[in-house]
Formats: C-alpha cells, sequence, structure tokens
C-alpha cells in the first residue's frame, strides 16, 4: 500500500481577482519526489506556499503528511520544511549561529539545537566555514546552508521551490545529492523548476503546471516521449545534395524517425534515440561521402516546447506580482 | 504561551547578536548623537543660555530622545529585511509561535535602547551635564524615555512590514524623523516659534518626553506655561501608550496578511 504524503484536490486562490490557482490537483507518494514543472507566474509557487502553510487558500482541499492544511496548519509545520527561491537565512549570523537559531526555534534544547548544527555543518561541508557570517558566502554555499536548516528536524515532506535557481553547476549537483539522499531516507519531496533536465534528474513523477493548474502528469519518460526526443540538426553547404544527405542520414545508428529537409536553409533534421552515437555516426556518415558540414548539432526540446506540445500554446512570459 | 516566551526570548538573542557580531553599526549609530552634542553643544551652545544655565543642561535630555527616535531605523531596517530575504517565510513554515519576531525584536530594541542610554548618560556626565533630583527622579525619566522607545520600535515593525525594499527604508526613516525633531523642545523653545508652528512643536510626541525628562532630571526647562507644558509627564506616558495602541495591531495585522 503507498501512502499518499501530499493531497490536493481543486485548490483554487486568487489574488485581487486575478486566478493563480485554478482546480490544482496533485496526489504525491510518500517517499518519493514530484517536480511542479512550469513557466514563471504558472502557479508553482503559489501552489507550494499554500501546501506549505504560509498562504491561505480560496477553495479546495489539501492535505500534507497526514495533516489538513486548512484545519491543521500547526501539525503540518511540525512535519514539513521549505526552502525558497532565496536564501532565507540570516546574514548577519553565523552559519552556526543561523543552524542553532533555527534548532531553537524547532524548540531543539540548546544542547541538541548546538549538536544537530555542527551534523549538519559536516553533512554539507560547512564545517570549515561554520563561524564566518552567513553573508560572506558564495551563493552555493548559502544555499547549502539554507538547505541545511531545513533538515533541522528530518521533515517528513521536504518542499523546494526552486532550488538550483542561479547557482553554478556544481553547486547544483550538490544540491541534487543531498535531495536524493533524502528521498533514500524517506523523505517526500515537492520540487518546483522551470528546468526540464532539472526535473527529468530528480523526479519519480512530473507534473507540468499551466495558468493554474496541472495540465500534464507523467513519469519523466512518459512526459518525455509526450513532448518528444532530442534532434540533431545539420545544415550542409550543398543545396542539391539534400537528399543524398537526407537518405544517408536516415540509415545512421541511433536516428529514430524520417528526416526532415527544409531546403531554405538546407537543412535536415530528425529524431534521435541515442544523441552520442547518432551525432559521431551522422558525422562520420557525412565526411565519408564527402558532403560539406555547416553545422551539426544535438537540440533538446526547450520548456517551451514541451509546453506547446502538450498545452496546445506557448509558456507565457514572466509575470511580476 | 511558554512557548511564545521561550521562542521571543530566542530571537530576542538573535537580535541581540547582530548588535555583537557587527559592532561598527553601533559605532555609526552612536555617532550622531555624540556629533549633536558637540556641534550644538558646544558650537552653537556657547552663545546660548536657557533661562541663565548652561545650553548643554538643557540640550543633553533632547539628544536622549532624538536617540531614541532615530533607533526605529534600524527597527524597520532588519524587519524589512526578514520579509524580503525570505526569513519570515521560513519562520512561518516552522512551529514557531507567530508572536515571536516582533516580541523578540522589540525585547531586542529595549535592551539595546538601555545600552544606549548608558553610552549617552556617561557622554553627557562628560561634558558636564548632570541630573538634580536624585536617582528615583533619573531614573523614572529614563523610564519614561524607554518607555518612548519602545513605542517607536512598533512603529518601526510596522513600517519594515509595510516598506518591501530595506534600502527605501533607511531613505524614508530620515525625512520622517527630523522633522519630528526639529518641530519640537529639542533644540529650541516651541515659544520662540511662529504661533502655529509652536502649537504642533508643544503637542509632538518628542516634546512631551523631553519636557518630562528635563523636569525629572531637574534640568532646565523652558518655563512655559502651556497645558502641554505644564503635563509633561502624563503627556509622555499617554503619547507612547496611544503610539503602541495604534501601531502594534497594525503590524500584527500586517503580519497577518503575510498569509493571504
Amino acid at each position: 500500500m503507498t501512502t499518499i504524503a501530499i493531497a490536493a484536490d481543486g485548490l483554487r486562490k486568487t489574488y485581487r481577482g486575478v486566478p493563480a490557482l485554478d482546480g490544482f490537483r496533485l496526489s504525491v507518494a510518500a517517499g518519493t519526489v514530484c517536480g511542479l514543472l512550469g513557466p514563471n507566474g504558472a502557479g508553482k509557487t503559489t501552489a507550494v506556499r499554500i501546501l506549505a502553510t504560509l498562504l491561505s487558500f480560496d477553495g479546495g482541499r489539501a492535505e500534507v503528511a497526514g495533516a489538513d492544511v486548512a484545519r491543521r496548519p500547526d501539525l503540518v509545520r511540525e512535519r514539513i520544511a521549505l526552502t525558497g527561491q532565496y536564501s532565507a537565512v540570516d546574514g548577519s549570523l553565523s552559519g552556526r549561529q543561523n543552524l542553532v537559531l533555527f534548532g531553537r526555534l524547532h524548540h531543539l534544547g540548546r544542547r541538541a539545537a548546538q549538536a544537530r548544527a555542527d551534523e549538519l555543518l559536516e553533512q554539507f561541508d560547512l564545517t570549515g566555514a561554520a563561524h564566518r557570517s552567513a553573508s560572506e558566502y558564495s551563493g552555493g554555499m548559502q544555499r547549502r546552508l539554507d538547505l541545511a536548516a531545513s533538515l533541522i528536524r528530518a521533515p517528513q515532506v521536504l518542499f523546494l521551490d526552486e532550488p538550483t535557481t542561479g547557482l553554478d553547476p556544481r553547486s547544483r549537483n550538490q544540491v541534487w545529492d543531498t535531495v536524493r539522499k533524502l528521498v533514500t531516507e524517506g523523505t517526500t519531496v515537492l520540487l518546483t523548476t522551470q528546468y526540464l533536465d532539472e526535473a527529468d534528474q530528480l523526479a519519480d513523477r512530473i507534473s507540468v503546471v499551466d495558468s493554474g493548474r496541472v495540465v500534464a502528469e507523467g513519469t519523466p519518460d512518459e512526459l518525455k516521449a509526450a513532448i518528444g526526443a532530442d534532434r540533431l540538426e545539420v545544415v550542409i553547404r550543398e543545396p542539391d545534395r539534400l537528399h543524398e544527405a537526407a537518405a544517408l542520414l536516415a540509415r545512421v545508428e541511433g536516428a529514430a524517425g524520417t528526416v526532415d529537409v527544409d531546403p531554405d536553409v538546407r537543412g535536415l533534421r530528425f529524431a534521435v534515440t541515442d544523441r552520442v552515437v547518432a551525432l559521431t555516426e551522422a558525422a562520420r556518415a557525412l565526411r565519408e561521402a564527402a558532403i560539406t558540414v555547416d553545422d551539426l548539432g544535438i537540440r533538446r526540446p526547450t520548456l517551451d516546447e514541451a509546453f506547446l506540445s502538450l498545452t496546445g500554446h506557448r509558456a507565457e512570459k514572466e509575470e511580476t506580482r | 504561551m511558554t512557548t511564545a516566551i521561550a521562542d521571543g526570548w530566542v530571537m530576542t538573542t538573535r537580535y541581540l547578536r547582530h548588535v555583537v557580531r557587527e559592532p561598527e553599526q553601533i559605532i555609526i549609530y552612536f555617532s550622531l548623537p555624540i556629533m549633536f552634542v558637540l556641534v550644538f553643544g558646544y558650537v552653537f551652545g556657547s552663545g546660548m543660555a536657557v533661562g541663565g544655565d548652561s545650553y548643554r543642561e538643557f540640550l543633553l535630555p533632547g539628544v536622549f530622545v532624538m536617540t531614541q527616535l532615530y533607533g526605529l531605523g534600524a527597527t524597520a531596517t532588519a524587519i524589512s529585511l526578514d520579509i524580503s530575504r525570505g526569513v519570515v517565510d521560513r519562520f512561518r513554515s516552522m512551529p514557531t509561535a507567530r508572536s515571536a519576531l516582533m516580541v523578540g525584536r522589540s525585547t531586542a530594541d529595549l535592551a539595546r535602547a538601555l545600552l544606549e542610554m548608558a553610552v549617552l548618560l556617561v557622554c553627557g556626565l562628560l561634558v558636564g551635564w548632570q541630573w538634580h533630583r536624585g536617582a528615583g527622579a533619573a531614573l523614572a525619566a529614563i523610564g519614561l524615555i524607554l518607555l518612548l522607545r519602545l513605542a517607536l520600535t512598533w512603529v518601526g515593525i510596522y513600517l519594515g512590514s509595510v516598506v518591501p525594499n530595506p534600502d527605501m527604508v533607511g531613505l524614508i526613516v530620515f525625512p520622517l524623523a527630523f522633522p519630528l525633531t526639529a518641530l519640537s523642545n529639542v533644540f529650541v523653545a516651541p515659544d520662540q516659534m511662529p504661533a502655529w508652528l509652536g502649537a504642533v512643536a508643544e503637542w509632538n510626541p518628542i516634546s512631551a518626553t523631553v519636557a518630562a525628562a528635563r523636569e525629572l532630571f531637574g534640568n532646565p526647562g523652558l518655563g512655559s506655561d502651556s497645558w502641554p507644558a505644564e503635563h509633561a509627564v502624563m503627556l509622555a506616558m499617554a503619547w507612547p501608550l496611544l503610539l503602541i495602541a495604534v501601531f502594534a495591531p497594525l503590524a500584527v495585522r500586517r503580519y497577518r496578511l503575510l498569509g493571504r
């Protein structure tokens, strides 16, 4: 039997007459990672803030870690942790003082809070910077401290609102590793992201959010199949050899489906199953046939394209509130 | 309830740590009142006298109160910073008492105000200011000044929760606070101002606390027989209580609205 850690049904939220959530519905099994994928303004952050008891809502029902969000927010707060888009730490205090502070506000005793702070500093590779002011930390260190502060009491459900926005790749990988480790220890994670590959890396299931509701849901593989595979794009020099090239590329290992020809730009394009194999084989085949190549590259479907195929319209531009 | 007190105390120690970790802020903070004492007390004061007494005797209680007024800038900035950085969101997603932030900030501010008063009293004694009516009356004067500070703290908490940008807060506080000190009895007697301006200055909450402090310290006052000057001690209690009655509920309401 699977336990449901996050359940939302028909959530509605209106800001000054503008609907932010409009029948939002979500079900996340305990011990899994759910990715909320969508552009800015889709309602991801609103959904997370409601589920984390930070925002009231106008209609629908939500349950987190077995407690009703509207009726027992106090119980929900005992069982969750939230890491927002900014590093929500006190920049004037040291890293260790921050963790002790949050531990004390979680009602740990002084000794217990200090011991837990030291443990987390060690775990997040911050021991060397424990006594420096958090405001002097790099972006990646601040995010790690922020994540550590969320884990003072092992939460049953962890909300991560765009946890890697603005991070360099190394820090991003560290955050990802931490999330994976937490999940093996039984934590349920709800992650919002604008990046398809982040959802792909971490999430067991992805819900695509648009205009305040979930418009598609599935495993990353299911969604990618719906969105479409990576494409190889080739531009050749001689327009009269396009069809010859198309015939060659259709036989290349790793290619899937038919080769589209666009004579206007002397381009060829086809879906691939294995990116690296298709790329090297295509390059070799064209070279052996002495076809001059102007450009050759893999293109992943962008979030825009994903949206186009899932929702039938383009992702709308960021709306600031 | 015990949770609320414990959480409030943890938050108090948090804000007090800021003082310890960033002592340069305190030094910058004190530069203004000390400058006022030096500039007004020595440069202008040498050519001025109030009722035959030294101008510095007259000025110091005003500087004490003025310093407390400018303290609301630090309060507002800290609250605005906590909200804009998402620190308040983190507190609100934790089982921490909702009152902790505001209770902690106002308690820490009172502790800061005590420290500031101690420094200012020493500075005052060094430039020849004294209290003349005994320690009890002097303590009562200090108590009234701290009461005003508590009220100003709530104004600051409210201001910090209304202005979303912490950098803006600092810019707003000065034009807000400066007229309050200029249009008061801190530097000159209101009867020397045009009549309507003098009336504003007489009724200014700052003036009430300053006049009451002068009276209780036994420093030269203004000898005005207007109603606010006659009832300075009463007004020095009424004004801060009124400010708290208005701004504390406003600040709490603002905090609740964060969840809307």
